[in-house]
């Protein structure tokens, strides 16, 4: 069966025709064609394919699409803003958190989402909350890092005294 | 590419609207947060449903609530509500500790405590591509004739591996509130697995969880333990829920379950014979033979059975002393 399904992506309200078994993943990337999001390991073990929904990450290889109407999505296309990176983005960049790049949309927005609940995480609420994300090349070192850099970069701009360590 | 057959997805908001959906859709499914029954459709496994019921609208499904020893846990809050709940991380720490250790956080998001409850059995044999178990010609929980895993038997060795039944089931008066097209019923919690992987749960194809209630004893001590390849994420390899009564220095009370070993929640007999006096090393010595005696992991994953066994024994050991010792 296909419906119209609303709902909000990127902070933009939408409609989409939407048949009930298509995958959000699928969805994103085929019908709207923001292929940030990749298809990993296709059954919910990798995190590659990692988006916020409501501003938690979700698997969107197990999520049906028309289970979001209504709902928020984000992904990895809502980061940057005017052509300038998102902190996040930037500390994957400088820190070399990011080699192949294949899990990196995934690894960001799921560090986004701890960075919205927890602007200056600890290095275990680091490991903690990317748990669901596989990367074979980092060694998940450089991702920390790469955190880590992010939170003291936004909390330098927002005039708190932590200096972003380079 | 879109591979799932085609289904109708329905998303009810109240359990009376599920029941009619259900009784008017009788090859549906309920979906809740599709960890487990999304990975399976993807593989083929199951017969395809014509229809999909979205329960995690459900109103009657949410919600926490904890009166005193008492605790009600609607089926649809997610695994993460349960693990962050403060009421439930000071007054059952052993469940809060089982929530925090299943999968990874962002599982902890989607999947709920309805679904870690039914979690289907698993099996190196069952959890695999249509293609890999079509060459295997396929096993005795799914479309073949035999268990791989024990060829003989006439039932089907799945291994249960959710977390949250064993350390429901150390508590008291642990239920579950099931409803289905014909109305509702109460289930022990002990009886909604049936130790059959083949038809692991004791419930009609109409019905689904709605809560799961619990009493703790005031001075029952809670904790849960466990080992997995990957400690991020994996599915467990032997997890163990232990309470503990300590008075004085005697153990007057000691409960323990397990899973990811047998295809049930295992709830481990035998213990009350370890009560009354100190927790030597005789009595750990009997608690280790009782394991031993119960705990009957089959080769359902790649790490072999008499590993799980030998691992749920340390760990229930381990376990039991850090609680005795309240550190």
């Amino acid at each position: 069966m296909i419906r119209l399904l609303t709902y909000r992506l990127n902070g933009r309200e939408r409609t989409d025709a939407v048949p009930d078994n298509v995958l959000l993943l699928d969805h994103l990337r085929e019908t709207v064609g923001l292929t940030g999001t990749k298809t990993g390991c296709d059954g919910g073990e990798c995190g590659a394919c990692t988006v916020l929904v409501d501003g938690a990450p979700v698997l969107s290889c197990l999520t049906l699409s028309a289970t979001v109407a209504g709902r928020s999505v984000e992904t990895v296309e809502s980061l940057a803003e005017g052509g300038r990176l998102a902190f996040i983005q930037e500390g994957f960049h400088r820190k070399l958190g990011s080699q192949c790049g294949y899990c990196t949309p995934g690894l960001i927005m799921a560090s986004e989402a701890l960075l919205r609940q927890d602007p200056d995480p600890s290095e275990d609420a680091i490991r903690e909350a990317l748990g669901s994300n596989i990367c074979r090349c980092t060694g998940y070192v450089k991702i920390i890092e790469a955190v880590r850099w992010a939170a003291e970069s936004s909390a330098a701009r927002s005039g708190s005294p932590a200096e972003p360590a380079r | 590419m879109n591979v799932l057959p085609e289904w109708e997805l329905m998303a009810p908001e109240s359990i009376d609207e599920v029941r009619a959906l259900r009784a008017h859709h009788p090859g549906s499914r309920f979906l809740g947060g599709g960890t487990d029954l999304v990975v399976n459709l993807r593989r083929g496994i199951g017969d395809p449903p014509a229809a999909l019921i979205d329960i995690s609208r459900v109103a009657e499904m949410k919600g926490i609530s904890v009166d005193g020893e008492r605790l009600r846990v609607g089926a649809g809050v997610t695994i993460r509500e349960l693990a962050d709940d403060p009421r439930v991380r000071a007054g059952f720490p052993g469940l809060a500790a089982a929530a925090r250790s299943i999968a990874g956080p962002t599982h902890r998001h989607m999947g709920t405590v309805g679904g870690n409850l039914c979690l289907d059995t698993r099996c190196i044999y069952y959890n695999q591509s249509e293609w890999w178990r079509a060459a295997n010609r396929y096993c005795l929980k799914y479309g073949g004739e035999i268990c791989h895993v024990a060829p003989k038997s006439r039932v089907c060795y799945a291994t249960f591996s959710g977390d949250l039944a064993p350390a429901l089931a150390i508590l008291d008066a642990a239920e579950v509130e099931v409803a289905g097209v014909e109305g509702a019923r109460t289930l022990p919690l002990e009886s909604l697995h049936t130790g059959d992987g083949e038809r692991y749960l004791a419930l009609e194809p109409d019905e689904l969880v709605v809560a799961v209630r619990a009493r703790r004893p005031a001075a029952l001590r809670t904790g849960y333990d466990k080992v997995r390849v990957r400690r991020s994420i994996d599915y467990p390899l032997a997890g163990v829920a232990a309470g503990v009564v300590r008075e004085g220095d005697r153990l007057t009370d000691l409960r323990l379950a397990f899973t990811g070993t047998n295809p049930r929640p295992l709830r481990l007999r035998g213990t009350e014979a370890l009560c009354g006096g100190p927790l030597d090393d005789a009595g750990m010595e009997r608690l280790s033979g009782l394991v031993r005696r119960q705990v009957m992991a089959m080769r359902t994953t790649f790490t072999s059975g008499h590993y799980r066994r030998h691992a749920a024994g340390v760990l229930a050991r381990r376990l039991v002393r850090r609680l005795f010792d309240g550190v």
